[in-house]
C-alpha cells in the first residue's frame, strides 16, 4: 500500500517534470529575446546617462478603469517612452492590498512610488513614516506637513474648479432652455470644487441661467445618475455636467437616449456618446505623473510638499472632441481660460467664495467640516 | 508476482483517483499548466511569471507572512462553506456573513468603550455573532418555510452589502471628506507591531492564530460530537434523520448559524486586524466566494480548508506581483478556476467509474 503511494507520487512528479520541460522549450526562446531587449535597453540607458524606476499602486479601479488610474498609467508609459526609465504598476484588489503592494515596490528598490486616489492616503502616510529614505507621491491628496515628518510623501492635487468653470461657461453660453444641471458624487470639500467652479462658470457666462445641482451620494451607481438626469431633462434642463465617477455614465446614457447634452469629467468621455457629450472637464493626472517623475529624474524634485496642477501648468483643461462647441463660443472660452491663467479672473473654490460672488445662487447642501 | 505487474500498475493509477490529496495536487498541477499555456499565448515567459509569483510569496519571511495575512480571512470563509457543506447545506452567503461580521466588529469598536485587549475580543465575538445571526436567518427559512438556502443567502449577501454601505455613510460612522468609515478604535485593534523588524508592515494579528483554532473547532464538532453526528445525519438524509428522532429544523438552523459565525469571524478579524476601517464598496469584495473555492480545493474538509486557504492566499498575494513583469494578475483567477474545474471533473469521473464498474459486476448502485 505504501509502495503504491510512493509510486503515485513519483508519477505525479514525472508529470510535473515533463510539463516544466515543455515550458522550458518555449521559455528559452523568449528569454533569448529578452536578453536582446535588455542589451538595447542598456545602450539606451548609456545614452540617457541615468534612468529611474517608478512604480504605481492603483486603487481598486485598476489600470483599465477609464478614469484616473488609467490616466496615471498613461502618464507613466509616456514617461517611459521619453526617458527609457523603468515603470511598472500593481493593481490593488481591495483595501487590504494597499500596504503589501507599496511594500512590493519598496523591496524592488523603486525610486519613486506613486499612488492614485485619496483612499490610499493613510497607507501612504504610514509607508512614509516607516521608510524615511523612500520617496512617495499620491494623486488627489493634500497632506498636512505634520503627517509627513520625513518629508517623503508628496501630495498632488488639481484645481478642478478651473476646468469645471470652463465647462460651466460653455454650458451657460450654449443652454437654449436657460436651465442646466449638475450631478455630483459624494459630498466632500474636494468634490465641492467641481460644483462651485461649474456654478461660477455658468453664472459668469449668463447670470440668468437656472442651475439645478445635487449629490448622488455614490461614485459607482449609473442607475442613480440616469435617474437624476432624466428628472433634470424632464424639468427642461438641456445640459448636465456630472462629476460623480461611474454614476455620471448613467447621465451620459440618459443624454444619449433623450438627445440632450452631457458634459464628461476627468477623462475625455466623448467616446461614450460622440453626439451627446458636449465637452469634458479634464483632470490631467497623466501630465502630473509625467511632470513629477521627470523632476525626480532630473534631480529637481523636493519631496514632502503639495503640488498643485491647474490650467497654467496643463494639469486641468477641457475637451473639444466632436467639435460641438461653436467657434465664437470656443474663442470666448479660450479668452476666459487665458484670463484665469493670467490671474485676471479668480475662480471660486469654496461655497463661501461663490456666495460672495453670486449671492443666493448656490443650492447644493453644505459639506461637513473635517 | 509477474502476472500482477500490469494489474498493480492499474491499481496504483486508481489509487491516485481514490486519494483526495493526490488528485487535488494533480488538479493544482493542471491549473498551473493551463496558466502557463495562457502565459505563452499572451507572450509571457511562464518560468519567469511563476518565478515572480512563487518567489514573490516564498522569498522572504515578510512575504510569507503577507501570504498568511491574505489567507486568514479566506480560511474562515472556506471553513464556513465547508461546515455547511458537510451538513448538506450550500452556503453561498459567506460573503454577506463576512460583511456583517466586519460591520458588527466596527460598530462595537467605535461605540462600546472597553479596555484594550478585552475590547478587541468583544468586537471579534460580536462579529462572529452577527455572522451567526445572518447565517441562521437562512437556516430558519430553510428549516421552517422550505425556502432553499442558496436563494436566501444570495439575497442576504446583497442586503448585507447595501446595509454596510448605508451604515458606513451615516454621520455617526462616516469619516468626513471620505468614502470610508472612521478607523476602529485603538483599543479594539487586534494586531501587533512587535515583529516590525522581521516582517515590516505586515499586520500580525490574532486572527492568524484564531484560524487554526477554528479549524480544530470545526473538525471536533463534525467528527467527535453527537451534535456533529446529528448535523451530518440531516445532511445525508433528512427524512431518515427525522425518523431517527433528530430535530431536523433545529439542526439546519444551527448548522447555518455556525457556518455564518465562521464567516463573520473572518470579517471581524480582517477589519480589526488588517484594514482598520470599512469603505463604501462599489462591488462585493469576494471573500465569501473565495471561501467556496477554498472549500472545494480543500476537499470539503476543515483541515483541507486551512491548507487550501494558505495556498489561495499565497496565490492572491503573489498574483499582485505578476503586474510587475506586465502580466495580468487575473491569471491567478484563471488558475484557481481551472483547479476547481479539474477537481469537479475528477469527482464526476470517479462517479462514472463507480457506475460502470457496478454495472459490469451486476451490482445494484
Amino acid at each position: 500500500m505504501k509502495f503504491k503511494k510512493i509510486l503515485a507520487v513519483l508519477m505525479t512528479a514525472g508529470l510535473l517534470l515533463t510539463s516544466f520541460a515543455a515550458c522550458g522549450g518555449g521559455a528559452s526562446n523568449s528569454s533569448g529575446e529578452g536578453e536582446g531587449e535588455a542589451s538595447t535597453e542598456a545602450e539606451a540607458e548609456a545614452e540617457v546617462a541615468e534612468t529611474i524606476s517608478v512604480g504605481l499602486v492603483t486603487d481598486v479601479g485598476g489600470v483599465n478603469d477609464q478614469s484616473f488610474n488609467q490616466s496615471a498609467w498613461e502618464g507613466l508609459q509616456r514617461f517611459r517612452a521619453d526617458t527609457g526609465s523603468k515603470v511598472s504598476y500593481i493593481e490593488s484588489k481591495d483595501e487590504s492590498g494597499y500596504a503589501p503592494n507599496i511594500e512590493t515596490f519598496i523591496d524592488q528598490g523603486t525610486n519613486l512610488i506613486w499612488g492614485v486616489g485619496f483612499m490610499l492616503g493613510d497607507a501612504f502616510a504610514q509607508a512614509g513614516l516607516d521608510n524615511p529614505d523612500q520617496q512617495f507621491a499620491l494623486v488627489d491628496y493634500a497632506y498636512a506637513p505634520e503627517d509627513i515628518p520625513n518629508k517623503n510623501v508628496t501630495g498632488v492635487v488639481f484645481a478642478t474648479e478651473e476646468c469645471s468653470f470652463l465647462v460651466g461657461y460653455v454650458a451657460g453660453k450654449m443652454s437654449e432652455t436657460g436651465k442646466v444641471g449638475h450631478i455630483n458624487g459624494i459630498a466632500s470639500s474636494t468634490m465641492e470644487t467641481f460644483a462651485v467652479g461649474y456654478y461660477a462658470g455658468v453664472l459668469t457666462a449668463n447670470p440668468d441661467v437656472q442651475i439645478m445641482g445635487q449629490y448622488s451620494n455614490s461614485f459607482s451607481d449609473p442607475a442613480a445618475g440616469k435617474n437624476i438626469a432624466n428628472q433634470y431633462y424632464a424639468d427642461g434642463v438641456d445640459i448636465i455636467f456630472s462629476a460623480a465617477g461611474a454614476t455620471g455614465n448613467g447621465a451620459i446614457e440618459a443624454a444619449k437616449e433623450q438627445g440632450k447634452w452631457a458634459i464628461g469629467v476627468d477623462m475625455d468621455q466623448n467616446y461614450i456618446a460622440p453626439d451627446n457629450v458636449l465637452t469634458s472637464a479634464l483632470k490631467r493626472v497623466d501630465n502630473a505623473l509625467y511632470d513629477v517623475s521627470t523632476k525626480m529624474l532630473n534631480g529637481t524634485f523636493e519631496g514632502g510638499g503639495t503640488e498643485m496642477y491647474n490650467l497654467k501648468n496643463d494639469g486641468v483643461g477641457y475637451a473639444t472632441t466632436g467639435d460641438h462647441i461653436p467657434a465664437d463660443i470656443l474663442a470666448e472660452v479660450e479668452a476666459v481660460k487665458n484670463d484665469i491663467i493670467a490671474g485676471n479672473l479668480k475662480v471660486p473654490a469654496t461655497a463661501a467664495e461663490l456666495e460672495a460672488q453670486f449671492p443666493g445662487k448656490y443650492d447644493m447642501p453644505p459639506v461637513e467640516e473635517q | 508476482m509477474r502476472q500482477t505487474a500490469e494489474g498493480s500498475l492499474r491499481a496504483r493509477l486508481r489509487s491516485v483517483w481514490n486519494d483526495t490529496f493526490l488528485y487535488t495536487l494533480l488538479s493544482i498541477l493542471i491549473g498551473l499548466l493551463a496558466g502557463s499555456v495562457i502565459l505563452l499565448v499572451t507572450g509571457f515567459n511562464p518560468i519567469e511569471a511563476y518565478g515572480t509569483l512563487f518567489g514573490g510569496v516564498l522569498g522572504t519571511g515578510k512575504t510569507r507572512m503577507y501570504a498568511v495575512q491574505y489567507a486568514a480571512p479566506i480560511i474562515f470563509t472556506g471553513l464556513s462553506v465547508t461546515f455547511a457543506f458537510k451538513t448538506g447545506l450550500f452556503n453561498i452567503g459567506a460573503e454577506g456573513q463576512y460583511i456583517m461580521g466586519g460591520l458588527a466588529a466596527l460598530v462595537v469598536s467605535v461605540l462600546m468603550p472597553l479596555p484594550a485587549g478585552l475590547h478587541g475580543a468583544v468586537a471579534v465575538l460580536a462579529g462572529g455573532l452577527a455572522g451567526a445571526v445572518w447565517g441562521a436567518v437562512a437556516g430558519l427559512l430553510k428549516a421552517y418555510k422550505g425556502i432553499h438556502e442558496v436563494i436566501v443567502t444570495i439575497m442576504l449577501n446583497w442586503i448585507a452589502f447595501y446595509f454596510s454601505n448605508f451604515i458606513v455613510m451615516t454621520p455617526m460612522f462616516k469619516k468626513p471628506n471620505s468614502t470610508a468609515s472612521v478607523e476602529v478604535s485603538e483599543t479594539a485593534r487586534i494586531y501587533t507591531d512587535a515583529f516590525k523588524e522581521h516582517f515590516g508592515s505586515v499586520h500580525i494579528h490574532w486572527g492568524m492564530l484564531l484560524a487554526p483554532v477554528a479549524v480544530a473547532f470545526c473538525w471536533v464538532i463534525l467528527n467527535k460530537t453527537t451534535l456533529g453526528f446529528r448535523l451530518r445525519a440531516v445532511g445525508f438524509n433528512r427524512n431518515a434523520a427525522e425518523y431517527g428522532g433528530i430535530n431536523v429544523g433545529r439542526s439546519i438552523s444551527l448548522s447555518m448559524g455556525i457556518s455564518g459565525m465562521l464567516a463573520g469571524l473572518g470579517g471581524a478579524v480582517q477589519v480589526l486586524g488588517v484594514v482598520g476601517r470599512i469603505t463604501q464598496l462599489a462591488a462585493q469584495e469576494g471573500y465569501g466566494f473565495d471561501g467556496i473555492s477554498v472549500s472545494m480545493i480543500g476537499g470539503i474538509n476543515p483541515i483541507g480548508a486551512l491548507f487550501a486557504g494558505l495556498f489561495y492566499g499565497g496565490m492572491k498575494y503573489g498574483g499582485s506581483k505578476l503586474n510587475i513583469i506586465g502580466a495580468p494578475s487575473e491569471l491567478v483567477n484563471v488558475i484557481i478556476g481551472v483547479i476547481i474545474y479539474s477537481i469537479a471533473i475528477m469527482g464526476a469521473f470517479r462517479a462514472l467509474v463507480f457506475f460502470f464498474r457496478a454495472k459490469k459486476e451486476g451490482r445494484p448502485l
